[in-house]
């Protein structure tokens, strides 16, 4: 196997890798033991405790250093004569452009977040670099393969971006533990401990918004003289008592949903905490890490709080925050990483939980929550590695017929843990890869600028450095090195309505948007709609393009032949976290119709997970039995066109 | 489980772990021990996998010393012959392991574990075996089958790009999630996970329906000795390649990995007999395939070890933990066709 030619390709090689986290770890050192002799590496993050259950490279006393320069360190020691060049940067930083790509004959992703990995396909795709693609969550993982005019590019198959709830669920509504969460991060502790000029909506959902909004503003605001454990008990029971209370009374709201109990400090706790709080105050004072939890002696990350150790927390938090972090407030945003923040953020999602009759969840459950932290072990990311390696030797070696993607099972199917697949086709209708147009709907009279920028251009196409064109007419652009009444310009602009630009856009209109770091354009189609559901279409706009795809060819690999058709996977699900995600559903299942068409309902259908364990247990074995395995090719998730052929 | 808690660097450092398999298989981890006899590629990455996941200890055997072959896909040890000459692999690799995480306890043992007697084999939970022949597999197989308390047992075995497990957990009871959770569909886990109602706390899954599974585990020597015609259809070449290449080097008295392409003449009449006596095609087994192995020597193709390492890592926390579906019984990895496969071997398979 480790033929002369294929040690020759390998020895030459100059390959990039993006990433040394936890895929990166592992793929550095297989590439260095496979022969690999000239590898680039860019991770702008630094090492954390929470990398080093896994990240082999790094050590206790790496933490705070650079990733990229810590890996290359340690791989020379066991590797001292090859190049290995590490850079402590972003990606998506302009001296990363078409040119840089061009040195390298492979990129390799050990990414962690969407938005890089479109970036960095979008430059592969210029460069005409091929570029192998991996994820990992727990004990799934896959590696893909794109190789420009050979199979699909990384953005064929649409990738929902991160779910977005809407606004009333949050302020009024919750019905999951998540809702509270948000609720608690991103209203609550912003409007607490943020920036105080942004825009909150932390109370929005009285009915008369004016008086409310008045009210909250003083409650909020602590004056200087005003003691913190008083002031943390008005907050409490602001949030928790009287904006129920405000809520109630839109009757409406209720008939169909069950009414949540409004919390005051003095029912939930009527002992008196504040002295209990004072006594403990002494121990805690020096402390290296402001902690409500170690102050109030919980020490377990796994218990459940009751309503009461969550009030405790809740206030014993705010104190903290006030007394010991007050250089911090009116700057803070949420980080996992912030030990007081999560537990201010858990005790008040809890408490939210408890006053709708939500079940509660312990600090590490909410800590994950509100992290978006994925799991991640090391066996999954050293197989993903692996993986990796076998298909950069395949392109190294021209042998673009064998490249396969492989998919990391934690349960086998068709006797298979890693199952190979054949590349998909280019889908032609791609807005990245082809040239194909997209379709956005928006309310042209009332949407700004600024919300087509940040909403489609940045969130949905991913642009960094936009350039947005109206025929010849050159609307808006973005990014470092425009002049200073260029962009005090745009500002203005930016919160214009759509129709009322100076070459306004309105129904009809094509605008062309382009990124000219990521050497891409492509073409938006313009449709006025005057309404949006705001359950269902949050962003007050639907961008509608690529048609999912519906001839392509799925194939699992038996000896080298193959054959069948099926749609390839639609969904694929994206995470933000330390060392990857991307997981798509897995190709190859053979299930019946029935289950097929339950599972199609699970990835569409997110609301009833909790109560969702009817299904009966399916051994893979038990599913189907078929004597030819070897021979039968099937695939896919799609129930109706799901087929399955012989071979021979 | 109950007993102590994890402490609060514990919980730091396996953060993300226990995401994956809960607090008490953490806990259980951090209980276990583990003997591993023979230092290759593929034993290193098995080892690198256990001591970053937090078990309690790992016992390192391996006396050979240094060679180029062995550095080909060693990442413990610095090529500099003025630090690694006069020592043993497992004391290289001990020092090297040890770093990886502090928690854990790394040690060497001296001996020829096939001399040992069978009290040894109490203090571990599981115990790893690469680069042995075929007899010293079998005798400690049945060692530890002998053990009043269950000592899984493993086989490793990688050469050049395709390799093999082998399983014994003899009498295996396990915890099996019931509801459809564990059903393959990614996005649907995934979702629920990121939405924050996927539990993975024991209490809720237990509710959620779970089963007590037992499994029934051939020893080595079983497994091997089922006829071939008796085995399920569309089994592993690599299967067949390696039982071919292992009664070669037993009936010609060599180490494992001792062969070259000059011994394929030899292999091919071993075949011929293997195949004849259990009525298989000769053609089942690919000369290509016998070459490639034979050419490989004891050479391991370091993608292959990482897979072979990482996939044996899962299936041995799987069994200290007790959760998910472990293996059984064989395993087979080969870059030819990109394939992991599972085969069951075993008796009760066939009937």
């Amino acid at each position: 196997m480790a033929s002369g030619s294929q040690l020759e390709a390998i020895k030459r090689a100059k390959v990039l890798m993006v990433g040394a986290g936890g895929i990166g770890c592992e793929l550095l050192k297989t590439l260095a033991l496979s022969g690999f002799r000239d590898i680039y590496i860019i991770d702008m993050d630094t090492i954390e405790v929470s990398n080093l259950n896994r990240q082999f490279l790094f050590r206790q006393s790496h933490v705070g250093q650079s990733k990229a320069k810590v890996a290359r360190d340690a791989v020379l020691k066991f590797r001292p004569h090859i190049n290995i060049t590490p850079c402590h940067a972003n990606i998506k930083d302009p001296e990363f452009d078409v040119e840089f790509f061009k040195k390298f004959n492979v990129v390799l992703n050990g990414l962690d977040n969407l938005d890089a990995r479109r970036h960095v396909n979008r430059l592969c795709l210029a460069a005409e670099v091929p570029l192998v693609e991996s994820g990992t969550t727990g004990f799934l993982g896959q590696v893909t393969v794109h190789v420009k005019g050979k199979t699909e590019c990384y953005e064929c198959q649409p990738k929902p971006t991160p779910k977005t709830y809407p606004v009333c669920t949050i302020t009024s509504t919750p019905s999951k533990f998540v809702h509270c969460i948000v609720w608690a991060k991103d209203l609550l502790f912003a409007k607490l401990f943020g920036d105080k000029n942004q825009e909150n909506d932390l109370n929005v959902r009285s009915s008369d918004g004016t008086n409310s909004t008045n009210h909250t503003e003083d409650v909020f605001e602590r004056r200087t003289d005003e003691d913190p454990e008083q002031y943390a008990c008005k907050i409490y029971d602001h949030v928790f008592g009287y904006n129920i209370e405000v809520a109630l009374t839109n009757e409406e709201t209720w008939k169909s949903r069950n009414k949540p109990r409004p919390l005051y400090v003095r029912d939930v706790l009527p002992d008196n905490l504040i002295q209990q709080n004072g006594s403990l105050e002494n121990s805690v004072t020096e402390e290296s890490v402001v902690s409500s939890m170690s102050s109030l002696g919980l020490k377990n990350p796994q218990d459940i709080w009751s309503l009461s150790e969550n009030s405790k927390i809740f206030l014993e938090a705010l104190r903290l925050f006030i007394e010991r972090r007050q250089k911090d407030i009116g700057n803070l945003t949420f980080d996992k990483d912030d030990q007081l923040a999560v537990e201010f953020v858990t005790a008040a999602a809890n408490i939210r939980a408890s006053s709708f009759g939500i079940p509660l969840h312990s600090l590490f459950e909410a800590k994950g929550i509100a992290g978006n932290i994925v799991h991640a072990v090391a066996t999954t990311n050293a197989i993903i590695a692996g993986l990796i390696v076998i298909e950069a030797i395949k392109i190294l070696q021209g042998d673009f017929e064998n490249l396969r993607m492989t998919y990391c099972l934690e349960h086998p199917s068709r006797k298979m843990l890693l199952m190979p697949v054949q590349p998909f086709e280019a889908n032609k209708s791609c807005y990245v890869c082809s040239e194909t147009p997209l379709l956005l709907e928006i309310n042209t009279r009332t949407s700004k600028l600024r919300d087509f920028v940040e909403k489609i251009v940045k969130n949905k196409l991913g642009m960094h450095s936009p350039l947005i064109m109206h025929g010849s007419t050159l609307i808006f652009e973005a990014g470092d090195g425009l002049e200073e009444d260029v962009v005090a310009n745009y500002a203005l602009i930016l919160d214009k309505a759509l129709a009322e630009l100076p070459a306004p856009v309105t129904s009809g209109t094509v605008l062309t948007v382009e990124d000219l770091h990521q050497e891409f354009s492509c073409n938006i189609n313009i449709k006025h709609r005057e309404e949006f559901d705001e359950e269902k279409e949050p962003d007050g706009m639907v961008l509608a393009g690529w048609i999912a795809p519906t001839q392509k060819d799925a194939r699992i690999v038996s000896n080298g032949e193959s054959t069948s058709a099926a749609h390839p996977a639609v969904t694929e699900m994206v995470e933000k976290s330390d060392d990857v995600e991307i997981a798509r559903e897995k190709p190859g299942t053979k299930r019946k119709l029935s289950e097929m068409s339950e599972m199609i309902d699970h990835v569409h259908d997110i609301k009833p997970c909790s109560s969702h364990d009817v299904g009966d247990q399916v051994h893979p074995q038990e599913v189907e039995d078929n004597d030819d395995d070897d021979d039968i090719v099937i695939l896919d998730e799609n129930p109706e066109t799901r087929k399955k052929k012989r071979l021979q | 489980m109950d007993g102590e808690e994890l402490t609060e660097e514990e919980t730091a450092l396996y953060d993300r772990q226990i995401r994956v398999w809960g607090v008490d298989a953490q806990k259980r981890l951090s209980k276990a021990h583990i003997l591993v006899r023979g230092l290759n590629g593929t034993a290193v990455e098995f080892c690198k996998n256990m001591v970053l996941a937090g078990i309690g200890s790992l016992t390192l055997m391996d006396d050979r010393s240094v060679t180029e072959d062995v550095l080909q896909s060693n990442f413990l040890i610095p090529p500099d012959e003025a630090y690694y000459s006069g020592r043993s692999l497992d004391e290289l690799c001990c020092e090297s392991l040890k770093d990886f995480n502090p928690m854990v306890r790394v040690s060497v043992e001296k001996g020829d574990l096939s001399q040992f007697d069978g009290e040894f084999f109490d203090k571990f939970d599981a115990v790893v075996l690469s680069c042995c022949s075929l007899k010293t597999k079998k005798a400690i197989n049945e060692k530890c089958r002998r053990r009043p308390r269950r000592v899984a047992f493993y086989a490793i075995e990688c050469r050049d790009s395709c390799g093999e497990i082998f399983v014994d957990l003899q009498k295996y009871t396990y915890i099996q999630v019931m509801s459809s959770y564990v059903a393959p569909c990614l996005d649907y886990i995934l979702d629920c996970y990121k939405h924050g109602c996927l539990d993975t706390s024991d209490a809720s899954k237990k509710s959620d329906g779970t089963a007590e599974c037992q499994l029934n585990y051939p020893s080595l020597e079983e497994a091997i000795s089922i006829a071939w015609r008796d085995l399920p259809r569309k089994v592993s070449k690599v299967y067949f390649a390696m039982r071919v290449i292992e009664r070669f080097e037993l009936s010609e008295g060599r180490n494992p990995g001792e062969t070259s392409i000059s011994d394929l003449p030899l292999i091919l009449k071993m075949r011929k007999e293997l195949c004849d006596a259990q009525s298989l095609g000769e053609s089942y087994i690919p000369t290509s395939l016998l070459e490639r192995i034979l050419a490989a020597g004891g050479k391991e193709h370091p993608p292959v070890c990482a897979i072979l390492g990482g996939v044996l890592g899962q299936e041995v926390i799987k069994a200290i933990s007790g959760k998910g579906d472990p293996l059984k019984n064989f395993f087979y990895f080969d870059t030819a066709d990109g394939k992991g496969i599972i085969e069951d071997m075993s008796n009760s398979s066939t009937s």
